[in-house]
């Protein structure tokens, strides 16, 4: 039996009462990894060693020393630079890359006393909703193997659900954090713009990226936010703003918790058993003392062009310093400086990574910059608007967090409905910069579902009140898929 | 036909502060290659630009001093290209909101006054250094890769070389005052491009401009804009058109080369940087950075005018350095007379400087050093001649002028009983020339001071032998 599927606070209380080191904790996670990773494909290394030889001397490590997460296993997203362990945003591009520095929530979570034991898969450059686009290898949902895992952080949702490790950080630039969690019944937080430092977070779209943590329960994703947040005076975009103490916000007590609706994320293109699970979920909530109403995000039909055009305008920017001359791809045989630019970024970047660098490309350039970019941005602010509009009168928005399930592997695309339903669910709450949780709320011919929890900016203590007191209500964060250690 | 010539000038001054504009590392100059750098100026993946305040506050004072207006907010933007100099494949400049706008300086060229009106000063990064080698390869330095700058832009006031000369040397003078900035063209600190061209005059429209660039020092921009100009009135009148392009000024033979023709110009793709948050400017900080302007030259100019009653043109001079204007003012606070030190300054101090190709701080002279001699010239305690003595001594060993007067016996000798002892004594020696000078030769007079001058080893007191020797010859 597994310790990977036990919460936190059960894990720190095995460690206290010495039934279990941190050592044997580690070997746990490496062991499950060993067993479930050849179907699950979540990792893209395991770092056995260095994971064990942190183990054993965190285990000299006194008592009274340890926090709430001391000694826990965690997988971190590949595209988080981790000194000396190859850092590769699942691109050929970056395929040996090894980084002499750690990014600000590396050092965060070594400080909390956690063991990383690994880099976990995604789509190439966070670009992408299904971990297919990945360089290397397709992570596959641990609910049912044909199934994608979600995207961009795949691997990290994957990896928990499996039960592989208890916490995993991913990111979320459109949906990366919060998809992939609904898809694999995990929790996934993205935080508030600014709540968490981005450096050493490998750019996608720098004004919209945050690091996110996911877990098993909503109290372990609040330990973990808390592990990570905080200003970084070498991101400048980090908030100073006080980071509160997440888990004493997890009281259970909603009454009187005022709910929006908003009527764009039930409608066209949101699957059925999605719709009902998110409605039934509201009745749970209704019976916890809250009530919800039906609202409107007027300008929610734009968050799909208007993500596309900010998204791809920042990569376009982001990744033009991978030109194969200080580090990563460098052809080989390259004669001149045009060579080597041409058959680094030719030959390094995938298909839809060049996609995305020629659209952005576009948007910027001299004749389209006004009425792409520009206008863009400038969409961007009513997007934000309507969502601090909804905020006067409301504490959380609540929606699905996809349209759909899980997809099949190498299935067709989604038809341009599904595909455009779930762009508002996500994109716009990057858009705004506002916090949003995704939460399990049902399961589907085997498939978990996703709850998403919207909050005001900085407002995570009442995301994760509410996602708590829904999570303690029901039983669907209980369940497990049949790849990690069967239904309990 | 006749053309009037329009020149708006671009400079780019480096900002001499400890560490980069967007990252910890030491950003002075002179280090081995790739020494000063962090992950953040690799472009390293992950890496995070952080402002280094202290360039706002530079950006600033350089506004300030140019007469701009200072921004309530600003921001930062990329500007894209590709090149190995370059490892973001963007720089990080500012394009709509600058640190400062809309400023002038007053430049003087022939005696007529006139403001050259400036666009804009904006921060950037600068970039790294390529050194193409023999063997094919190129070898990139990024240690000045995120050296903090300013760019300066004027509007197309210009009309003349000489008024971009002057315009630079004004422009170096204030910049250099406020310490903001070495200003070295040969040290690449300063670095100056020009917009040149031409029209009839009369017309309002500005003709096609050419960009001069690779103008290493003031005298090579006034030659380059000169030679650009002769250029495109040649093609002008032959009834050709004027191309738009980037042109390099060959120092060896004095003529503007074609680099590149500009067809479509760069798209840039300006984006304003996410990583880094607007700043706002407000009056406290504005006011902070004001009051840690110094006197600028124009106003010391007028204060030594109106002051110390010297001439315009030493004014000038004087203040065409912050450190010549320094030692000047340390010199007179020091008790020396304005007109003496001025003349010392321009004089003996700046041949010095010149034959030597040092600055002041390289010798051993001290505003106290050149005050004491200036004082005993004075007070006659010893001749200008003896001065230049001293004043060698001053410049290359230091010390006080007094103390070198007493130590090497060069006190002029005033006493007139001394004096007229050896006039005698040598009147003696010499009855030919009395009778020549009885004669109406006066050139024999000079011929007996100098006898005098000689036996004394220069330290007579010139106006009091004269004095005495007419005495005595008269007495014959």
């Amino acid at each position: 039996m597994t310790l990977m599927k036990k919460s936190a606070a059960e894990l720190q209380q095995l460690l206290h009462n010495r039934e279990v080191s941190v050592k044997e904790l580690t070997e746990d996670s490496l062991q499950q990894i060993a067993k479930l990773d050849g179907k699950v494909q979540a990792f893209l290394a395991v770092t056995e060693k260095e994971a064990l030889s942190q183990a054993e001397s965190l285990d000299n490590e006194p008592m009274e020393n340890r926090g709430p997460l001391f000694g826990l296993p965690i997988g971190i997203k590949d595209n988080i630079i981790t000194k000396g362990i190859t850092t590769t945003c699942a691109s050929k591009m970056l395929e040996n890359f090894v980084p002499v520095y750690d990014a600000t929530v590396t050092n965060k979570v070594k400080q909390a006393g956690m063991v990383s034991v690994g880099k976990l898969n995604m789509d190439e450059f966070a670009m992408g909703s299904t971990t297919e686009r990945s360089a290397f290898k397709t992570t596959h949902n641990p609910w049912n193997l044909d199934r994608v895992p979600g995207g961009s952080s795949g691997g990290s949702a994957a990896a928990v659900a499996a039960g592989e490790v208890p916490f995993a950080l991913g990111t979320d630039t459109g949906g990366s954090v919060r998809q992939p969690a609904a898809f694999c019944g995990v929790v996934g937080m993205k935080p508030t713009y600014g709540r968490v430092s981005r450096y050493g977070l490998v750019a996608f779209a720098s004004s919209l990226d945050q690091i996110g943590p996911i877990t098993r329960t909503v109290e372990d994703n609040a330990l973990l936010l808390n592990a990570i947040a905080g200003v970084d005076q070498w991101d400048s975009s980090s908030s100073p703003k006080q980071v509160p103490d997440f888990r004493a916000a997890l009281t259970g007590d909603i009454k009187g918790l005022r709910i929006a609706v908003p009527k764009e994320y039930l409608g066209e293109g949101i699957a059925d058993d999605v719709k009902e699970s998110v409605l039934e979920a509201l009745k749970v909530l209704e019976s916890l003392g809250a009530t919800w109403e039906e609202v409107t995000l007027p300008h929610s039909k734009y968050a799909s062009p208007v993500y596309y055009t900010i998204a791809t305008s920042e990569a376009s920017s982001n990744l033009a310093r991978f030109d194969g001359i200080r580090y990563g791809y460098h052809p080989e045989g390259a004669k001149n400086l045009e060579e080597i630019y041409l058959r680094s970024r030719s030959e390094g970047f995938g298909t839809e990574v060049k996609k995305r660098i020629l659209y952005g490309t576009y948007a910027l350039s001299a004749d389209h910059h006004e009425d792409l970019y520009v206008k863009a941005m400038k969409v961007r602010t009513l997007i934000a608007q309507d969502f601090a509009n909804l905020f006067e009168k409301y504490d959380v928005v609540i929606g699905p967090t996809s349209a759909t399930t899980a997809y099949e592997i190498g299935g067709v695309a989604q038809n341009q409905l599904t595909l455009y339903a779930n762009d508002v669910l996500t994109v716009s709450v990057n858009l705004a910069g506002v916090p949003a949780i995704s939460v399990p709320c049902g399961i589907s011919n085997g498939l978990p579902v996703g709850l998403q929890i919207i909050g005001n900016h900085f407002d995570e203590p009442l995301v994760y009140k509410v996602a708590h007191a829904y999570e303690q209500a029901t039983d669907f964060h209980k369940q497990s898929p049949s790849q990690g250690e069967g239904n309990e | 036909m006749n053309f009037e010539t329009i020149v708006g000038l671009e400079v780019h001054v480096e900002l001499k502060t400890d560490t980069k504009i967007f990252s910890p590392a030491p950003s002075h100059y002179g280090a081995e290659p790739n020494m000063n750098i962090h992950v953040t100026d690799l472009a390293y993946p992950g890496t995070l630009p952080t402002l280094n305040k202290r360039a706002v506050d530079f950006g600033m004072k350089a506004s300030f001093a140019l007469n701009c207006e200072v921004a309530d907010v600003m921001n930062f933007d990329r500007k894209h290209y590709f090149y190995p100099d370059n490892p973001a494949a963007y720089q990080i400049s500012q394009d709509k909101r600058p640190v400062g706008q809309n400023g002038w300086i007053e430049i003087e060229v022939d005696g007529k006054k006139k403001k050259i009106r400036i666009e804009r000063v904006h921060l950037e990064e600068d970039a790294g250094k390529l050194t193409h080698s023999d063997n094919g390869y190129s070898l990139v330095d990024l240690n000045r890769q995120g050296t903090p700058l300013i760019e300066i832009v004027t509007e197309a006031d210009i009309r003349t070389p000489d008024e971009a000369y002057a315009f630079l040397e004004k422009l170096k003078a204030i910049i250099q005052y406020t310490g903001v900035s070495d200003v070295r063209m040969e040290e690449g600190s300063l670095r100056c491009d020009a917009n040149i061209s031409l029209r009839p005059f009369g017309q309002k429209e500005f003709g096609t401009k050419t960009e001069l660039k690779n103008l290493n020092s003031f005298n090579f921009v006034r030659r380059g804009i000169a030679n650009e100009v002769e250029r495109q009135e040649k093609i002008l009148l032959s009834g050709g058109e004027i191309v738009q392009e980037t042109r390099r000024y060959d120092e060896a033979t004095g003529q503007t080369v074609l680099m590149r023709v500009k067809g479509s110009a760069n798209d840039y793709r300006f984006i304003n940087d996410p990583d880094l948050p607007e700043i706002h400017i407000d009056k406290e900080w504005k006011d902070r950075v004001r009051a840690e302007i110094p006197e600028l030259p124009d106003a010391r100019k007028t204060r030594y005018v109106s002051e110390l009653d010297l001439p315009e043109y030493d004014a000038h001079v004087l203040t065409l350095t912050k450190e010549m204007s320094d030692f000047f003012d340390a010199t007179v606070a020091a008790g020396a007379d304005a007109k003496l030190a001025s003349n010392w300054l321009m004089g003996e101090v700046s041949a010095y400087l010149n034959a030597e190709q040092k600055e002041l701080h390289d010798t051993a002279l001290t505003p106290e050093g050149l005050s004491s001699m200036v004082k005993l010239i004075a007070d006659g305690t010893i001749s200008s001649k003896i001065a230049k003595k001293v004043f060698k001594e001053l410049i290359e060993n230091g010390g006080n002028a007094a103390d070198i007067v007493k130590e090497k016996g060069l006190v002029q000798i005033s006493d007139e009983g001394t004096l007229r002892k050896i006039v005698t004594e040598i009147l003696d020696a010499n009855e030919q020339s009395i009778e020549d000078f009885k004669n109406g030769k006066d050139r024999a007079v000079g011929f007996l001071v100098g006898q005098v001058m000689k036996a004394t080893k220069g330290q007579a007191n010139p106006p009091l032998v004269n004095k005495i020797l007419l005495e005595e010859i008269n007495k014959r």
